[in-house]
């Protein structure tokens, strides 16, 4: 099993990304640079945080015509697991691959603090491991986080069970004092309409070990891991990932279209 | 050719900006302000014509982000 990190110039957390799976996980992983074109020989992808392209125009904006993201869409809708983080998860969506949009903090300030996160769907490819309702303990850290969609975009993705992960006091309470960003109804996170693509704003890579001050973070690396294993243990290990008709994705309605 | 692109942040979608920049105005004395909103404009340059077509593809799938943005394209100069 390998992980694909793909780097753009910007990307800043690719590191700790890479570590999360080498060192937190013991689960090969590699940096894939932007201009690559072919993710062949990998099981699974991670769009790491960041600002790539120094977020002009839009965040994830200029990023989303890299090179590799055409292997990356291709991959995603043949059922690989596919995770953004932060930046990652605005070039998800810029990209058409998960619905919305993410947008200035309403605060208008950088956020930089560790939240409190409810687990509201674990039937995806980065979630196995945890429990529904499951709160977790994870930092973010970005300018343009607070998610938008409207609002017949929003019921579908409730309804749908499609919301991952939203922003919870420490008792588990959907508020506005524990929403960081101004995301409506405090979504964190979400997938798309199968579970092998999700993208969430707060940082998994930065809460994989006990020293980075939680490692609650580990768990969902960990359950990326699990899917592809449990993937590969049903076919031979080359065909990627969590590949199987049933995790075939579908064009996603709800999202802007793929170029 | 010059070819102005207006990006505006749709009307259902919340921006903060200008807000901001709002109250700063009326700080400094404009009280009469009810509403501020923040865009950008990109302002290209073309040898020759572009494509219509293309343009509008590209207005679309990069210059904005039809989900909570919208465009407006205007030549500013025909030669």
């Amino acid at each position: 099993m390998k992980i694909a990190v793909i780097q753009f110039p910007g990307s800043n957390c690719d590191q700790d990304c890479l570590r999360g799976f080498t060192d937190g996980l013991h689960v090969q992983a590699e940096y894939l640079w932007h201009k690559e074109t072919s993710i062949s020989g990998y099981d699974g992808i991670v769009l790491p945080g960041g600002f790539s392209y120094g977020d002009y125009l839009r965040c994830g904006a200029i990023a989303r015509f890299s090179p590799i993201m055409k292997s990356v869409i291709q991959a995603a809708k043949d059922g690989m697991p596919v995770l953004g983080v932060c930046n990652g998860f605005q070039i998800l969506c810029e990209a058409g691959l998960l619905p919305g949009a993410l947008i200035r903090n309403r605060s208008l300030h950088f956020v930089c603090q560790p939240v409190w996160l409810k687990v509201e769907n674990t039937e995806t490819a980065f979630t196995s491991e945890l429990e529904t309702g499951q709160l977790i303990r994870v930092p973010v850290a970005h300018g343009e986080g607070a998610y938008y969609a409207d609002s017949n975009v929003l019921n579908e993705l409730e309804a749908s069970g499609r919301v991952v992960f939203r922003y919870v006091t420490q008792d588990g309470k959907v508020t506005s004092e524990a929403n960081p960003n101004g995301s409506l109804r405090n979504i964190a996170g979400i997938c798309n309409e199968v579970g092998n693509v999700a993208g969430m704003m707060p940082h998994p890579d930065r809460a994989w070990d006990k020293k980075l001050g939680s490692e609650d973070g580990k768990l969902i690396f960990r359950s990326m891991v699990k899917t592809l294993e449990s993937a590969g243990r049903k076919r031979t290990p080359s065909v990627s990932a969590a590949r199987s008709s049933s995790a075939k994705a579908t064009a996603d309605k709800l999202c802007r279209p793929t170029a | 050719m010059k070819v102005r692109v207006i990006v505006m942040p749709k009307t259902s979608v919340l921006d903060p900006q200008g807000v901001a920049i709002r109250n700063a105005l009326k700080e400094v004395g404009l009280e009469q302000v009810e509403n501020v909103r923040a865009g950008k404009m990109l302002e290209l340059d073309f040898a020759t014509p572009p494509d219509q077509r293309k343009l509008e593809e590209v207005c679309h799938d990069l210059l904005s982000n039809p989900v909570i943005e919208d465009y407006v394209i205007q030549v500013t100069e025909q030669k």
